[in-house]
């Protein structure tokens, strides 16, 4: 019978059914972070239990660690608790930990590619919403609660069903100054962002094929926002590259075996979907979010809709509790609208390529006045290679903040954080009320129309961003 | 877990769709490293100005005195975003047994069952029902038979739930119990590998 890539791979990891109920999943690579663990650490420990298979466990600290001065002890006095209890119970249970300090460490869902950790035909999970980042390589992977968390500790294995599937298909060729950012971002206002829920996702199409490892992450990181529990891309030679050399990736013998085996995960021709979409690539422009779940996004070049014009009910109400919240009137356009912070960063977009097109549009330039800037690398690693490529330069002489790696202004767990009613456009994944700090108002947008907005000070199409004289 | 069979009580109307886990419970409270005593800051920034617990906002329904009971109905897409398990741990603190809505996120669902909260999704017009009745307006939740009934008008309706799910609820088994109890075939399992 035919088979979705989905199904190769979840067949293959199904350890029993349960009648009438879920499946047995083994899962291949669960990464831990310091804020959704301590609880299920407790829980296997009340229960007498240890971690069942330590050497598929792999840790590291993001989530609440501070971007500035990480070589101090943290000053926050909670988090650098929760930071502690993540050293002592992978001390305790022999879990391999890249903390703070270490050359590895960064946010786990950038660290898991970057290491050669995560690879195509494994079942990942991690504590984390945004797990869905590594189906990029062609594995199932997805976030999980605690309990979760804990079962996976205690039994390598989860209980799940099988979602229904979708394939978002993409053909076509991007326009100029349009990113994978994008495309997501597209995908998501014009499915909602309920739109996937239930379902896990694979992309497909010409427009996706084309796509570097890193830009497809990005997508796959904000399968998430629209309800999907996971997207995935199927691994092929732009996959094989990246991996390639990787510190755990496969080596000599075992990596022709390897290959071998990842070149079989594909969608069957036949394979059947629940749901299909198509979208022209060459529609998608640079988009922005003016509302406050990722759903609510348009064209740079766009109007936010008029909310007399929307028939449903619920969609208008929420539309204009939306606008109120951000401060921004139906009907116009964005283009133009000052703003106060850039956020360069996040598990979405804070990889070095990320960084290089920042880069590209800041160069001999600089950032607006009335502008603060903060680049936060994604990891040690990154944060590195910026430096060797002279990244960091361009963005000190812009006048830019370069942070350490983590978390940061995403979720406004550590003190980056955006005030009360001040704009930001970020590159972060989520737009909800109070995400980046109590009040704060966000726009989510792509590194470019990002870097853009930190030279005007106001909401800039990048293609119009004029050239230096 | 604790079992859940039955539930009567009043509800809490929450006339929001997208109610995503970060407005459940706010990053910020999340550097605990128990599942306790995150009720208080359930909805923090919607219950309260300025986050002092001293200036509740009198427009939302938890700061109501009217509204009350074990049961929270919702608008669609409710727990949406965020993985955090501290949204369904907040809610359980508060003493909510159930959520109501037309719709839920993957994630919260799995957490809410995974700690003995209810969700039970129910179809838009019932869900409009719900909305259109009084403060002193009781429902019935009852797990075996899967149903949902509004006392006062009499109208039902059944809700889905897996019959895995439903043992463990009415018995308060939970899943890390059945995966010990698998440890020899998920061996077998790897051994294969």
């Amino acid at each position: 019978m035919a088979k979705t890539l989905f199904d190769k791979i979840w067949d293959n990891h199904v350890v029993k059914q349960v009648e009438d109920g879920p499946s047995v999943v083994y899962i291949d690579k669960h990464f831990i972070h310091e804020v959704t663990s301590p609880q299920a650490f407790s829980g296997i420990e009340k229960r007498g239990l240890k971690v069942f298979r330590p050497d598929k466990v792999v840790a590291t600290a993001d989530h609440n660690v501070p971007t500035i001065n990480q070589h101090l002890p943290i000053k926050d006095e909670l988090s650098r608790l929760q930071v502690q209890q993540l050293i002592d119970n992978c001390k305790k249970h022999h879990i391999e930990l890249y903390g703070l300090g270490h050359p590895f460490q960064g946010i786990v869902h950038v660290i898991g590619p970057e290491l050669g950790i995560t690879q195509p035909g494994m079942t990942i999970v991690c504590g984390d919403s945004h797990t869905s980042t590594h189906g990029a390589f062609g594995a199932i992977a997805f976030g999980i609660g605690t309990s979760e968390v804990e079962m996976v500790f205690a039994s390598q294995c989860l209980l799940q069903s099988k979602p229904k599937l979708m394939r978002i298909n993409i053909e076509g060729t991007l326009s100029e100054g349009v990113v994978s950012k994008d495309i997501i971002l597209y995908i998501i206002a014009k499915i909602t962002a309920s739109g996937a829920t239930g379902y896990f996702v694979e992309y497909a199409g010409s427009a996706i094929r084309a796509l570097s490892m890193e830009a497809r992450m990005t997508i796959c990181n904000m399968s998430i926002e629209m309800g999907a529990r996971g997207g995935m891309i199927a691994p092929d030679e732009v996959t094989f590259n990246y991996i390639k050399g990787r510190q755990f990736a496969p080596a000599g013998e075992q990596w022709e075996n390897k290959i071998a085996a990842w070149k079989q995960l594909y969608s069957d021709a036949d394979a059947v979907f629940d749901v299909e979409i198509n979208i022209d690539a060459s529609e998608i422009d640079p988009m922005i979010t003016y509302g406050t779940n990722p759903g609510l996004g348009i064209s740079i070049q766009g109007h936010i809709p008029v909310t007399e014009n929307i028939t449903d009910e619920g969609e208008r109400k929420n539309i204009i509790k939306a606008l109120e919240y951000m401060g921004l009137e139906s009907g116009k356009s964005l283009l133009g609208m000052p703003i106060q912070h850039v956020f360069i960063g996040s598990c979405t977009n804070s990889r070095i390529e990320d960084l290089r097109l920042v880069a590209s549009v800041v160069k001999g330039r600089k950032k607006n006045e009335n502008v603060q800037v903060m680049i936060v690398p994604g990891s040690q690693q990154v944060a590195r290679q910026a430096q060797a490529e002279g990244l960091n330069k361009i963005f000190l002489e812009a006048g830019f903040e370069i942070r350490q790696a983590g978390c940061s202004a995403c979720l406004g767990m550590n003190d980056d954080k955006i005030p009360a009613g001040e704009y930001c456009i970020s590159t972060s994944n989520r737009n909800f009320e109070g995400r980046q700090g109590a009040g704060a108002r966000t726009l989510l947008a792509s590194p470019l129309t990002a870097a853009a907005a930190a030279i005007t000070g106001v909401i800039t199409d990048v293609r119009e961003l004029e050239p230096i004289h | 877990m604790i079992a859940l069979k039955k539930i009567h009580s009043r509800f809490v109307p929450l006339q929001m769709e997208n109610v995503d886990t970060d407005q459940i419970i706010p990053a910020r409270f999340l550097k605990a490293t128990t599942r306790d005593g995150f009720g208080k800051n359930l909805f923090r920034d919607w219950r309260y100005e300025n986050n002092d617990d001293t200036k509740p906002k009198p427009d939302f329904v938890m700061n109501q005195a009217k509204f009350s009971g074990e049961v929270l109905v919702a608008g669609k897409n409710f727990g949406c975003g965020s993985s955090r398990e501290h949204a369904a741990w907040a809610l359980q603190d508060y003493g909510f047994k159930a959520v109501v809505s037309s719709f839920f996120a993957d994630i919260f669902k799995n957490n809410a069952l995974n700690n003995g909260v209810l969700p039970v999704k129910v179809s838009d017009d019932f869900l409009a029902q719900l909305f259109e009745l009084g403060a002193e307006d009781t429902i019935s939740i009852d797990v075996e038979q899967q149903s949902i009934l509004i006392d006062s008008t009499g109208e039902e309706e059944k809700f889905e739930i897996n019959l895995y799910k439903k043992t463990c609820l009415l018995n308060g088994y939970d899943d890390i119990d059945y995966l010990i109890s698998n440890r020899e075939a998920i061996e077998a399992f790897e051994n294969k590998l």
